[in-house]
């Protein structure tokens, strides 16, 4: 009996350790509203990660408050003004084009501007150097001879 | 000239690399600087019965410096903070982040206290205010409450003698 009990207590606790993440089951629509959302922003404290990826602290910290904010009735470019009052254009995974992006933005355009550009006075500059050497009579007919397939020496 | 041109891409590439390495992609700008200071009311560290809120902070130049008994690299600009503090210069005001009240009131107890009053934001929601986001963080408000300066990570001896003091002299006029 004792035994039965304690194994009962043992499937029990299994029970409430898989209950991690109770958010989830709540509501799956807000949830993935909130994973969206969240996919685009980006972990201040892991940089290279999304807020839905990351498992740092803020990262929860700040998916809990947009979560709270969504249950609240906020819209999405709401709670992206809320990020970006605090942390900044860097936060968004798609910044907005303005003054201080314009070099993000326009930078790889620019870029391949100036690659066609140099590529075009190059093959202009080569065009000019390549100068079509005219075949003197006797260089013709050794040519014709050559594909003839005769030996071409001249004598 | 076309001998040049290797030579010349790799001081191109040189130049662009020595400057992105130099660069810290830690320091994420502050887009608070120059804005009003989020207002806060939170409790003191040493007398939760009391509260301390930023309109209480008009009319002075502070510093605002974010801290934790479990942050490291709080333990490394620790001294620098005391013996600023005491020069009297500027009132510190410490905003204990994430902490355990415990924890927190025995890591003053053990280190010292550099600071004027320690306030508590034990959820972190004034953090997030704030823009934390790498404790320590250091703030520079002036007297209409306006964010002037933001350092992440610690504060050194130079960063108060170069950037916070020039800067906290001017507004003080």
């Amino acid at each position: 009996m004792k035994f039965a009990a304690a194994l009962l207590l043992l499937v029990l606790s299994g029970i409430g350790l898989v209950r991690e993440a109770p958010n989830a089951a709540d509501d799956p629509a807000l949830e993935n509203r909130v994973m969206k959302l969240t996919a685009d922003l980006r972990c201040l404290v892991c940089q290279n990660q999304s807020l839905a990826d990351s498992h740092a602290d803020l990262a929860i910290d700040l998916k809990n408050q947009v979560r709270s904010q969504m249950r609240a009735g906020k819209t999405d470019a709401d709670i992206r003004n809320y990020m970006v009052a605090r942390y900044g254009d860097f936060v968004l995974y798609d910044p907005p084009f303005k003054a201080s992006t314009l070099l993000l933005w326009a930078g790889p355009f620019a870029l391949l501007g100036l690659g066609l550009l140099g590529l075009t006075v190059y093959l202009r500059s080569r065009r000019r150097s390549l100068v079509e050497t005219e075949l003197t009579p006797d260089e013709h007919a050794r040519a014709q001879a050559l594909l003839r397939g005769e030996s071409g020496k001249s004598q | 000239m076309k001998r040049f041109l290797p030579l010349a891409i790799f001081l191109v590439l040189a130049i662009f690399l020595a400057v992105g390495l130099g660069l810290n992609p830690r320091e994420v700008p502050s887009p608070l600087i120059g804005k009003v200071a989020p207002a806060f009311r939170l409790p003191l560290l040493q007398d939760p019965g009391r509260s301390l809120t930023t309109d209480d902070l008009k009319g002075k130049v502070w510093i605002l410096n974010v801290w934790a008994s479990w942050c490291v690299a709080c333990l490394e600009e620790h001294p620098v903070l005391l013996q600023f503090s005491k020069a009297n210069l500027l009132p510190i005001y410490g905003l204990n982040y994430k902490d355990k009240h415990e924890d927190a009131l025995k890591w003053l107890g053990k280190h010292g206290n550099p600071y004027v009053m320690s306030i508590e934001d034990g959820d972190g929601r004034v953090g997030i205010d704030y823009g934390v986001y790498g404790v320590p963080e250091t703030y520079l408000i002036d007297r209409n409450g306006v964010i002037r300066y933001k350092r992440v990570g610690p504060v050194t001896v130079e960063i108060l003698q170069e950037k916070i003091l020039p800067l906290a002299k001017q507004l003080q006029g």
